[in-house]
Formats: structure tokens, C-alpha cells, sequence
């Protein structure tokens, strides 16, 4: 009788040949969030910290372009055509949207240069993991250079101010300010970050503790990109 | 010290990602240089903008390396701004309907 009912509460268990990597995956996340302050395992809490803030900064950013689209959607006004508002004259060619893709593909080599860095900082070969950084907060810093001559452009040629422009409706001012300028501020604060942790990575500062610093900040600098990628697409390419 | 191997991958992995990321770029690009238009543009937009995006955050990012208890956590609670969207969606269009009615356009 005994083994009878220890028989009956058995703790139901999936026959082996059942377990698929599903099974699998489901255990280690009910295991991971089980285990209360260790819930992020093998991550470092400031690398958890970071993709936290990042989740944050993700839901202003999409509510910024969430507004953006209503304005857009709503306005009765026909909306200025990015193509021709950002197109420039060089060397006699008219190229519609030139500088945008320039500034995009500055971006997408300073991630490459980033990535670059983080690997170099967990093979602990701090100066080239300095160098990297450094022509990452170079290209940032161009990026940023580049979008403040776009804005004066778009000001004092264009004419575009946040409350109203000759070329149609009156948000796409305000839109374009708000949007890129608070991703212009996100990009001028990554260009400080980096400095400063390249310069401690030069200095030797990490030797002991370890680089999972320049994998935090090189969390930051692509999340900046990857919200460039959303903001190209929607308010410049639409 | 014992995190020191954590996210080390090849650099033949990170240049391969680099360069695609170059040619999507160009190639979103090039739906605005040959002038596409309607559902066809905003397709290929999207199409591009999703893959960009993608590769940045599993490669770049390490996402695709991180245990499923991280990226349930991150990539989870940004879906909810889909709802959001939807819904400023509809907004939108009803406030574009008013003032249609009300400017006579």
C-alpha cells in the first residue's frame, strides 16, 4: 500500500524521448526566474541594469514616433516629402536624401568599430580596445557635426521652425526637432561615455575587474544606431 | 574574472554582419534614390528596417548568446507598443475624418 501511493505521487516527469529543446528552453527560464536575485545568470548586474534603461529609452523613443505618425496620419495638410527637403546640391548633382545616408552609414561603421572594441576588451588587449573606442566616439561626434549643419540648413534656408514651414504641414517641424534632436542628445552623451571608458581602459583601469564595462557601454552605443535605423525609416524614407 | 570569456566570438562574424549591414543600408537607400512608390515602398522599408534592426540586436548586442530568461525580459514588453500603435492608429484616422468634415476637405 505504502509503495502504491508513493507510486501515485511520483512527481509527473516527460519520458525522455519526449524532451524536445522546447521542454528544454521552458525548464531553464522557470528555473532562471525561480531564482530570485540571480534570475539574470552569467550576466553581469551592470549589463542588466543597462538593457533595463534600454527597454526604457525604447518605449520614449517609440513614443515619439508613435506621435509623430498620428500628426502625420491626421493633418489635412499635405506633408513636406523628405526625399526633396533633405536632398543637397554637390558638385552641380542634385541627390536627393545624400546627407541622411551618409549620416547613416557613419553610424553603422562606428557599431562595427564598437563591436570591434568589446572583442578586443575581452581578449585584454586594452590599447587597440582604447583605439576602437575612441574612433567610435570620433564617428559619433561627425554624426553629431553633421546633424547640427543639417539643422542649420533646414532653419536658415528652409525656413522650418517647430511651429509652422512653407513647405506643408506645420508638425513636421516640431516632429523632426523633437525626434532627431533626442536622438542627436542620445549620440552626444554616448560620444562623452565613450571617452571617458576608453580613456580608463587606457589608463589600465580594468586590468583587474574585468571588461564587461566596454560591453555596457557598447550596449548603449547600438541601441543608438538601432534607433537611427527606425527613425531613417520612418520620418526620412516614408 | 570568471566572465572574462562571456561574449567572445570571431571577428569574422562581426565583419560579415558589418558588411550586410552596409548593403541593407544601401539598398533601403536606393527605395528612396529609384523613387518606389506605395506598398512597395513602405514593404521593402519595413523589410529592411527589420533586418537591420534584427542583426544590430542578436549580433552586435549578443542577444542571440543571452540565456531565454534575458531576452524574455527585454524583447517581450516592447510588443505591448504595438497595441499602442494600433490604437493611435485608429485615433488618427478618426481625428482625420473630423477635421475632413469640419474644414470641408
Amino acid at each position: 500500500m505504502v509503495q502504491n501511493s508513493s507510486e501515485q505521487h511520483r512527481p509527473l516527469t516527460v519520458p525522455e524521448e519526449w524532451r524536445s529543446g522546447v521542454h528544454n528552453r521552458l525548464t531553464e527560464i522557470s528555473t532562471d526566474w525561480s531564482s530570485d536575485q540571480d534570475a539574470f545568470k552569467n550576466v553581469p548586474w551592470g549589463k542588466a541594469m543597462m538593457w533595463i534603461f534600454l527597454v526604457s529609452d525604447t518605449f520614449i523613443f517609440t513614443c515619439f514616433l508613435t506621435g509623430y505618425m498620428t500628426v502625420r496620419m491626421s493633418t489635412t495638410e499635405p506633408w513636406p516629402v523628405p526625399s526633396e527637403v533633405f536632398a543637397l546640391t554637390i558638385a552641380g548633382h542634385h541627390i536627393p536624401l545624400i546627407l541622411i545616408a551618409i549620416m547613416t552609414f557613419i553610424l553603422i561603421t562606428s557599431s562595427g568599430t564598437m563591436a570591434m572594441a568589446v572583442n578586443f576588451g575581452y581578449r585584454r588587449e586594452r590599447h587597440k580596445t582604447a583605439l576602437l573606442m575612441l574612433a567610435t566616439a570620433l564617428f559619433g561626434a561627425s554624426f553629431v557635426g553633421m546633424q547640427a549643419f543639417e539643422w542649420t540648413k533646414l532653419i536658415v534656408e528652409e525656413g522650418v521652425r517647430p511651429w509652422g514651414n512653407p513647405m506643408g504641414a506645420a508638425q513636421f517641424g516640431s516632429t523632426f526637432f523633437m525626434i532627431t534632436g533626442f536622438h542627436g542628445l542620445h549620440v552626444s552623451i554616448g560620444v562623452i561615455y565613450l571617452s571617458t571608458v576608453a580613456f580608463k581602459v587606457w589608463r589600465g583601469d580594468y586590468q583587474s575587474r574585468g571588461y564587461e564595462i566596454v560591453e555596457i557601454a557598447g550596449l548603449y552605443w547600438h541601441f543608438v544606431d538601432l534607433v537611427w535605423v527606425f527613425i531613417f525609416a520612418f520620418f526620412y524614407l516614408w | 574574472m570568471e566572465h572574462v570569456e562571456a561574449q567572445q566570438h570571431p571577428i569574422g562574424l562581426y565583419l560579415k554582419v558589418w558588411l550586410l549591414l552596409f548593403v541593407l543600408s544601401t539598398m533601403s537607400y536606393m527605395v528612396d534614390y529609384l523613387e518606389f512608390q506605395s506598398y512597395l515602398r513602405w514593404f521593402l522599408i519595413l523589410l529592411f528596417m527589420i533586418l537591420k534592426a534584427g542583426l544590430i540586436v542578436a549580433v552586435f548586442m549578443h542577444m542571440s548568446w543571452e540565456r531565454l530568461a534575458l531576452k524574455c525580459a527585454i524583447l517581450l514588453p516592447p510588443l505591448a507598443l504595438l497595441i499602442f500603435i494600433g490604437l493611435m492608429t485608429m485615433e488618427a484616422d478618426f481625428t482625420f475624418i473630423v477635421r475632413s468634415i469640419f474644414f470641408g476637405q
